[in-house]
Formats: structure tokens, C-alpha cells, sequence
């Protein structure tokens, strides 16, 4: 919707978030990334930096990644926006990238975990099958600062490999598993 | 961090944004990749911000003979992913990938760079090795403006304050040239304390000519028009290249800061002007 007002005012801001449609009125300074979490009290989508160097605000908008602390909510009006609420299904099964970070150990703080499975989502969707630097690449804008770069890196191959269909959701775990009897007594 | 107050107009086409910039202090929105971080920091403290996100039709590439013609709000990302801008300027097309990060990408545009004229980013530089024109619409219709004048100081252009870019017209490479974007980021922006583009022909081993794009260096992206000339006639050979491209930072104020001190930036400027130039005369003759 087209607003031209040119003095300072509210404006109505609507959106569709995780498919629910939200209406709710902002300043224009107002960022994306606080009018997700304090105003639609959806506090999945973290704010680390700021500055748009950390991606811990990295959500979909329109279907594409982006970092809601550099948008203005205004700019957000009549989108389509994913978070992180969005990934697991309404049951709690979690989505296969979400899957393969709690396989893989891919988070260890978990501050920056939500932005890093949006910005994978986007990945894996542009390119099924990225190599171990291409993910390293596609991670530029995402910081992580326990610096568990390793298993996060294994974590997005492993949800592509998921995806792909390459391997199960739900990955068998031999080592730790109590119905492995085939490996008791190996030590 | 929240800018200062400021209001809000998203007009539905250039014509009504540009009625909208009489407001004093007023800029405009495209990306605001380059602009919201600056008001975060309150370095740029607008009355109005104009949206022209919402205005249809700004977002494309296309082919005209020997022009790419790209819409104000196409980003990054859509001319990483431009069938057109591959087959018209793959220099471009790798360039882009330089920028930011994904998601930067996802929102910044190509139009926005050139007009925040930032100078050390990385766009300008490969604006001006390609040549082209700048089309903007102001009060008075539109008009085109040189690339190899658009570019006047630092985050100053030749766009006149009530003008907003319509439509950025790069020329495409020419046939069987070869072009290359070389670039020493700083690692935590990805800004480049260098990045030097070179579109390159070559006939018989010897290079016919050269257009070079320097960025990071001094106060402003600008044109070496010594060391292309000085490449005319040379033999692709490292030597005869290194030799033509020492006067790449000649004449310019080379900026200094806490990343790269004066002297560094300069022979940054002549190593990567080599190396571009090396890379896209080996590119040439080859599509």
C-alpha cells in the first residue's frame, strides 16, 4: 500500500509471519528485527550486532534471507516473512536442518542458531549439494561466537544430505545407542 | 541502535519520489543497506526517507544490443542470478558475489552503490572498467549521465539532490575481451582496501586495450587512463605488465586509515592491477 504521508506519524505495518497475519502500528524508524520480537513477541529471531555483520537476525523474507536489523518494519509491509518459529512442525518435529544441528552438535550457546538455520535454508535451496567451502562461503554473514564453525559446517552438509535424501532424518547414532549390542564390548 | 526520527513516504513511481525530495533532508530508500547503518550511527540524520521499493517495475536486467540495462532496486542477488547479466558482463556477475554477504546481497542494490559512491566499495570500480551511463529522472525528465564522470568525491556524485537513478546501463564486454575483478577485502567488512576491474582485448598475444576501474584507493573510484594507455601495444607477459601498471596510484589521494596506511593501499593498487589485468587478458578470446 502506497504512503506518502511526509510528516512524522504511525503507519500500519502488515505481515504474514510463520502464516499467521499480524497488523500492528510502528514508528518508521522501527526496526524489522524489534517489530518481530517485541511487538509480535516472536523472540526466535536474536539481535547480536546490530550492524548487519552477525546475522543472529537472519529470517525469510519473501522467501529470501535477509537481515531484518538493517530493514525498516515499514519496508515489511504486506511480506511473507519465515522465522525460526517456523521451522518445526506445529508437533515439535523438528525441520531437517534443525535435525541435523541437534546430530551434528551444531550449536553450543545458541545465540546465533536460529540466523544460521534461516541462512542455511537459503543455501541448501539455492545449491542442494554445496561442497564443505561452499557452505564455509554461504556462512560469510553469520558469526558465531563460540566459534563452533566445525559442526556448525557439518551440521548444514548433514541437512543437505538429509534433504537430498541421502540420509535418514533421524541419523543412527551406534556409539551412544543402548540398542547397539553388536558394538558392546568392544573396549 | 535506532536511527533518528524521521518520516516515512513510499511513493508509487519515480516521478511522485522525486515531487517528494523538495522536502528538506530528505533521502532516498532502495536497499538501505549503505544508508540505515549510517542513520543507526546517526552520521546521516534524514527528515524524510522515500521508499522506492514499492514502486513497480524497478527491478530488472535486460539486454539492449550492447547494453545491460539494470532497474534501481535490482540487488546483488538478482544479478548473481541474471541469465543476462552472465552472458553480458560475467565480470559483473562474479563481482557481485564480492559484496557483503548472502544476505547483504538479498537487499543491497547496484544502483544504491553507485549513488552512495562509498570508496571502498566494490561496484564503482567495475561501473567504470565496463563504461556506461547512469539514467536518472528529476524534476525535469531524465537524462543520462557518463559513468567516467558520475563519480565526483567521496559518497559524491554527479546526481543532481532532487534526481533519483532509474536505471543503471553498463556496456556490455566487448567480444572476445576478457575482463577480471581482483579485490583485497578487509576481512571482517569485506569493504575492499583495494579492488582494481580490468576488461581487456588482446590480438596477436599484445594487448589492443584496456579499461581499468580502481576502488579503495583514493577518496573516490576512478579510472588509471595512464596505465591503459600504457598497456596498449603490451605483450601479455607479467614483466611488460607490471611494468605499464606502476603509475595506478600516480596523482591519486591515497586514503589512509587503521586497516591500510597510504604506501600499503598504493602497491596494493599496482599488485592487483597486474593481476587483473593478467587473469582478464587470459580470459580474453575465450567466449
Amino acid at each position: 500500500m502506497a504512503q506518502t504521508q511526509t510528516e512524522p506519524g504511525m503507519h500500519t505495518v502488515a505481515v504474514t509471519v510463520n502464516g499467521t497475519r499480524y497488523s500492528r502500528e510502528v514508528e518508521p524508524r522501527q526496526l524489522l528485527v524489534y517489530f518481530i520480537r517485541e511487538q509480535l513477541g516472536l523472540t526466535g529471531t536474536h539481535v547480536g550486532c546490530d550492524t548487519s555483520q552477525c546475522g543472529a537476525c537472519t529470517i525469510l523474507m519473501n522467501g529470501v534471507a535477509v537481515k531484518s536489523c538493517t530493514i525498516l518494519a515499514v519496508q515489511a509491509d504486506g511480506a511473507d516473512i519465515k522465522t525460526i518459529e517456523g521451522y518445526a512442525e506445529p508437533g515439535g518435529k523438528l525441520h531437517p536442518i534443525q535435525q541435523a544441528f541437534w546430530e551434528e552438535h551444531g550449536l553450543q550457546c545458541g545465540f546465533c542458531t536460529p540466523g544460521m538455520v534461516v541462512t542455511i535454508d537459503q543455501l541448501l535451496r539455492d545449491n542442494p549439494n554445496p561442497s564443505e567451502a561452499e557452505v564455509r562461503r554461504g556462512l560469510d554473514g553469520n558469526l558465531c561466537r563460540c566459534t563452533g564453525y566445525q559442526n556448525i559446517v557439518r551440521s548444514a552438509l548433514s541437512a543437505g544430505r538429509k534433504l537430498r535424501g541421502e540420509e535418514p532424518f533421524e541419523k543412527p547414532d551406534t556409539a551412544m545407542s543402548e540398542a547397539a549390542p553388536a558394538t558392546a564390548g568392544a573396549h | 541502535m535506532f536511527p533518528a526520527k524521521f518520516a516515512y513516504a513510499a511513493p508509487s513511481s519515480l516521478e511522485e519520489a522525486v515531487g517528494l525530495l523538495d522536502t528538506e533532508d530528505s533521502k532516498i530508500l532502495a536497499g538501505g543497506h549503505s544508508l540505515l547503518p549510517l542513520m543507526k550511527l546517526r552520521l546521516a540524520q534524514p527528515r524524510l526517507l522515500v521508499d522506492i521499493g514499492r514502486i513497480p517495475g524497478l527491478s530488472y536486467t535486460r539486454r539492449e544490443n550492447g547494453v545491460l540495462a539494470i532497474g534501481a532496486m535490482t540487488t546483488y542477488r538478482d544479478i548473481g542470478l541474471s541469465a543476462e547479466a552472465a552472458s553480458a558482463a560475467p565480470v559483473l556477475v562474479d563481482a557481485v558475489q564480492e559484496v557483503g554477504d548472502p544476505q547483504v546481497r538479498a537487499k543491497g542494490t547496484l544502483a544504491g552503490a553507485l549513488a552512495h559512491a562509498d570508496p571502498a566499495g566494490d561496484l564503482p570500480a567495475v561501473a567504470l572498467a565496463l563504461g556506461g551511463s547512469i539514467r536518472a529522472v528529476g524534476s525535469g525528465g531524465e537524462r543520462d549521465l557518463d559513468l567516467d564522470s558520475f563519480f565526483v568525491d567521496m559518497l559524491t556524485t554527479a546526481l543532481g539532490e532532487k534526481e533519483i537513478i532509474r536505471e543503471v546501463r553498463l556496456n556490455a564486454q566487448p567480444a572476445g575481451s576478457g575482463a577480471a575483478y581482483q579485490k583485497f577485502d578487509q576481512p571482517a567488512s569485506h569493504y575492499a582496501l583495494t579492488g582494481v576491474c580490468a576488461v581487456v582485448s588482446v590480438q596477436n598475444g599484445a594487448i589492443s586495450s584496456a579499461r581499468i576501474g580502481v576502488t579503495g584507493v583514493g577518496p573516490k573510484a576512478y579510472r588509471p587512463t595512464a596505465v591503459e594507455q600504457a598497456l596498449a601495444g603490451k605483450r601479455v607477459e607479467e614483466e611488460a605488465v607490471k611494468a605499464a601498471v606502476q603509475t595506478v596510484a600516480d596523482g591519486i589521494d591515497v586514503q589512509g586509515d587503521i586497516h591500510a596506511s597510504p604506501d600499503y593501499r598504493a602497491h596494493l593498487a599496482r599488485v592487483l592491477t597486474r593481476r587483473a589485468v593478467l587473469e582478464a587478458a587470459g580470459r580474453a578470446g575465450k567466449s
